[in-house]
């Protein structure tokens, strides 16, 4: 199984994302530099965190138009997985894959900090390995992860099961007291229709090894690994 | 030639937070009788001399839409000004 890790300019958890395919899972992964154009070779496509295009004008909203995001959209039309963290989720819904938007954090505080999430669909390609309503503890890196859909969409979200995490207390408790950053019903990542797309504010790359406090994030990856 | 300014802002019903704590701090300031604060981006974009005027409107108004706002979450609107070159 071949992964590719998409690499914009302002990228920078790129080699997060490598290292914990490459040396924690022995996956093979190779990086994808943003003028690329054909993503055939690749059974699964990250779109890693960072600041693409120094977020200018707002996150994400460059990087979507880079080459590769024409290929990305055309991708993940005919099924093939894409996981957006963090930038990358940003990107993906700038790009239209993903509905809603992420505006600055109701706290307007840049938030580093380990949170819990509680996992809501594991009927995806990506989260197969945890179980319903398991809680996981990754951390979030951010200052726009406020996430908005309007009433119809969140409705539309909640009925057809493509809420992937949610953040919550260690408990699983999904109140507002656990809602970092404002986000509409505490959400932390979404599928699209056909769940071959996900994305997500917190870090699973950086929650993948026991050093790292947490190894919650690698059922993502190794949800991804069991696909083929 | 003709000039656009645009300004992109959030839609009503949409919390910027960045507005409440502009509307916030004015109130501290001690400034009153301030119902409401909006927060957003400015841009000005000169176009060349072969643009007519239509051209340059149906222009700004695809930018805006295609890029320079969201229209998940922003509305924009633009005035359209003749300079000489």
């Amino acid at each position: 199984m071949k992964f590719g890790v998409v690499v914009f300019p302002g990228s920078n958890c790129e080699h997060d994302a490598y290292y914990v395919l490459k040396k924690v899972l022995s996956a093979e992964v190779f990086y994808i530099w943003h003028k690329e154009t054909s993503l055939r070779l690749f059974d699964a496509i990250i779109l890693p965190g960072g600041f693409s295009y120094g977020d200018y004008l707002r996150a994400g909203a460059v990087a979507r138009f880079s080459p590769v995001m024409k290929e990305i959209v055309e991708y993940a039309k005919d099924g093939g997985p894409v996981l957006g963290i963090c930038n990358g989720f940003q990107i993906l819904l700038e790009a239209g894959l993903l509905p809603g938007a992420l505006i600055a954090n109701a706290g307007l505080r840049f938030l580093c900090q380990d949170v819990f999430l509680k996992v809501g669909s594991t009927d995806s390609a990506f989260t197969k390995t945890y179980t319903e309503g398991q809680v996981l503890k990754m951390p979030i890196a951010h200052y726009h992860g406020n996430y908005f859909a309007d009433e119809e969409v969140l409705k539309c979200l909640q009925d057809e099961d493509r809420i992937a995490f949610q953040y919550s207390s260690a408990e699983g408790d999904i109140s507002e007291q656990y809602n970092p950053n404002g986000s509409k019903l505490n959400i932390a990542g979404i599928f699209n229709e056909n769940k071959n797309v996900l994305g997500m504010m917190p870090h699973p790359e950086r929650a993948a090894e026991k050093i790292l406090s947490s190894e919650d994030g690698l059922g993502i990856f190794k949800s991804l690994l069991e696909n083929n | 030639m003709w000039k656009a300014k645009i300004v992109v802002t959030y839609k009503s019903g949409i919390l910027d937070p960045e507005a409440k704590t502009i509307q916030h701090a004015l109130g501290n300031l001690g400034y009153r009788h301030i119902e409401n604060v909006e927060a957003g981006r400015y841009f000005v974009i000169d176009f060349d001399a072969s643009l007519s005027k239509d051209q340059a409107e149906n222009l700004t108004k695809e930018m805006c839409a295609k890029i320079l706002s969201n229209p998940v979450i922003q509305k924009y609107s633009y005035n359209l000004e003749e300079v000489n070159s």
